[in-house]
């Protein structure tokens, strides 16, 4: 049996998309509900990010938890910057025993990139650490062997880099991914198809699932910004070029295009599983995305 | 080696304001050699300190000054009883070791920190101070090439590279090699690769329970091998 719908989605084959969403930095939630309500019957499964680029919000599991509330599918993203592994058992077994059972298991940002600089960086784990000791719970004990009083069940998620600069080592920490535990993975963008196809024909062997992530970008200008800043993305020249040929004001409206042409070709070219949409602070575009990649019968 | 900075003039200006007179420690092992609080240091800061105060005018600070072999010693420390009679400060340059070795030494003393201890490394070339060890307790160097990733990677991380990496370098700072990438390449020359498929466990932080002790004396009483 399947340990959450998105599970059994991921075992029906069907083509997936989700997307993610950012928490607000303080306590009203109403714009986060509104994207949630918006979202939620569009995608497979929404992510809630966990202070993303290392900056202090409203918790992944209170998202998530909302996102549960108002009939969503949450993915739970645990970081390992900012709890050490007593903490992130608990979440774990506080995540399960609210029905939140999809974890997307990533190491974090560093800290040197958020708005808490002199924060003491914890990565008591890793991400790979942090798949296996979530694996372990599920067997019934702590990561220290100790019984647990009612085991909770995963769906695992990981994120891999298919467009790193240099790859190889990469891989190698994707394939110890898998081996820990990770039955899918949300990639970092992907802005140049070629590099996904090259990345599909290997990671095709393992028993895994594999959402292409999609980035929406709003501007040249912002590409070239989180080339610079944003961790893990590597914004293509060419897209770059494409950007900058957008009409003042229209910029957003060319970043969605791109996205939802590389979302059609990812589908129709059938190079993998599916596609998790990262929207950065555009949420309620998502609806705009699929219906342009002519997604949205998939999704009604 | 231990490397440390020098504090700024001023923080020790502000410090040493209660005590009227002041002796400027030196030490004469890691300060000396990275350049934070030798024989020369302390030298410089002490003419810095005078004509600072003789800028602005007030204050009415004496200052003498003396370097030591080792300040971490307190054997060592013994040379400076009949130093310190007359001050009412030390103002070590000595790293946090050598501060500490003083105020255990001398107990009705006030002593003040005059660098600031950075981290055990070596100079990757001159004048350029790199960290190299993170005293984990759990020297894990054969498995990553000599190359330690708790020390030079920025998240400490264990089973290879995280995804911030770009061009070699560290998403926390683009100056930075990226220790696993460093390991890598460093594997793939030793024909070692295979290594970087391993699992790596959780750090056992039991190693280095603070502050940590070691204890050798029973073996030297007993000695070694078989005579």
């Amino acid at each position: 049996m399947a340990n959450s719908l998105f599970e059994e989605k991921l075992c029906s084959g069907e083509f997936l998309v989700t997307t993610e969403i950012g928490p607000p930095k303080g306590v009203d939630t109403a714009e986060m509900v509104h994207h949630i309500d918006l979202l939620k019957d569009k995608v497979d499964a929404i992510n809630v990010t966990d202070h993303q680029s290392s900056v202090m919000r409203f918790p992944s599991i209170g998202g998530c938890l909302l996102v549960k509330e108002h009939g969503g599918e949450p993915i739970l993203q645990v970081t390992c910057r900012d709890r050490n592994r007593l903490a992130i058992q608990a979440e774990l077994l506080l995540a399960y025993s609210r029905g939140i059972s999809n974890v997307l298991c990533l190491t974090g940002d560093s800290v040197d990139v958020g708005d808490h600089k002199a924060a003491k960086p914890v990565f008591d784990l890793d991400s790979v650490q942090l798949l296996k000791m979530a694996k372990t719970m599920e067997s019934g004990t702590d990561m220290e062997g100790n019984e647990l009083k009612g085991a909770p069940k995963f769906c695992l998620g990981a994120s891999v880099h298919p467009e790193a600069d240099f790859i190889e080592p990469q891989l190698l920490k994707f394939e110890k991914k898998v081996a820990a535990g990770a039955q899918f993975f949300q990639t970092q963008g992907i802005f140049d198809l070629a590099s996904l196809r090259r990345f599909m024909q290997y990671a095709s062997q393992f028993e895994v699932k594999i959402l292409a992530g999609i980035i929406v970008m709003a501007s040249a200008k912002m590409a070239r910004y989180m080339n610079d800043n944003v961790p893990g993305i590597i914004v293509s020249q060419a897209i770059i070029d494409e950007l900058a040929t957008a009409e003042k004001g229209k910029g957003l409206r060319k970043g969605i295009e791109i996205a939802a042409r590389l979302i059609r070709t990812i589908k129709e070219e059938n190079l993998c599983h599916g596609v998790h949409i990262m929207a950065v602070g555009n949420e309620s575009i998502v609806p705009d995305i699929l219906e342009t990649a002519q997604l949205v019968d998939v999704h009604p | 080696m231990i490397v440390a900075e020098q504090k700024p003039l001023e923080e020790i200006r502000r410090m040493i304001v209660p005590f009227e007179r002041v002796l400027i420690i030196g030490c004469g092992t890691c300060m000396t050699v990275c350049g934070a609080g030798g024989e020369r240091e302390v030298s410089f800061l002490h003419n810095a300190l005078r004509v600072a105060q003789a800028k602005s005018g007030n204050g009415t600070h004496t200052f003498s000054e003396y370097t030591l072999k080792r300040q971490c010693d307190l054997e060592f420390l013994d040379l400076l009883v009949d130093k310190v009679g007359n001050v009412d400060a030390i103002l070590s340059l000595g790293c946090g070791i050598g501060v500490q070795a003083i105020a255990e030494r001398f107990p009705d003393l006030s002593v003040l920190p005059g660098v600031n201890t950075s981290f055990m490394g070596m100079a990757s070339e001159w004048g350029i101070w790199d960290e190299r060890c993170a005293a984990c307790g759990d020297c894990r160097l054969e498995e990553t090439a000599g190359i330690c990733p708790i020390t030079r990677c920025t998240k400490g991380i264990l089973n290879g590279p995280c995804a911030g990496t770009k061009n070699g370098k560290c998403e926390a700072n683009k100056d930075m090699d990226c220790a696993w990438i460093l390991i890598y390449k460093r594997l793939e020359r030793l024909e070692q690769l295979e290594k970087m498929r391993r699992y790596r466990p959780p750090r056992n932080f039991r190693t280095i329970p603070r502050p940590r002790r070691i204890m050798i004396k029973a073996d030297i009483a007993v000695g070694g091998g078989d005579g």
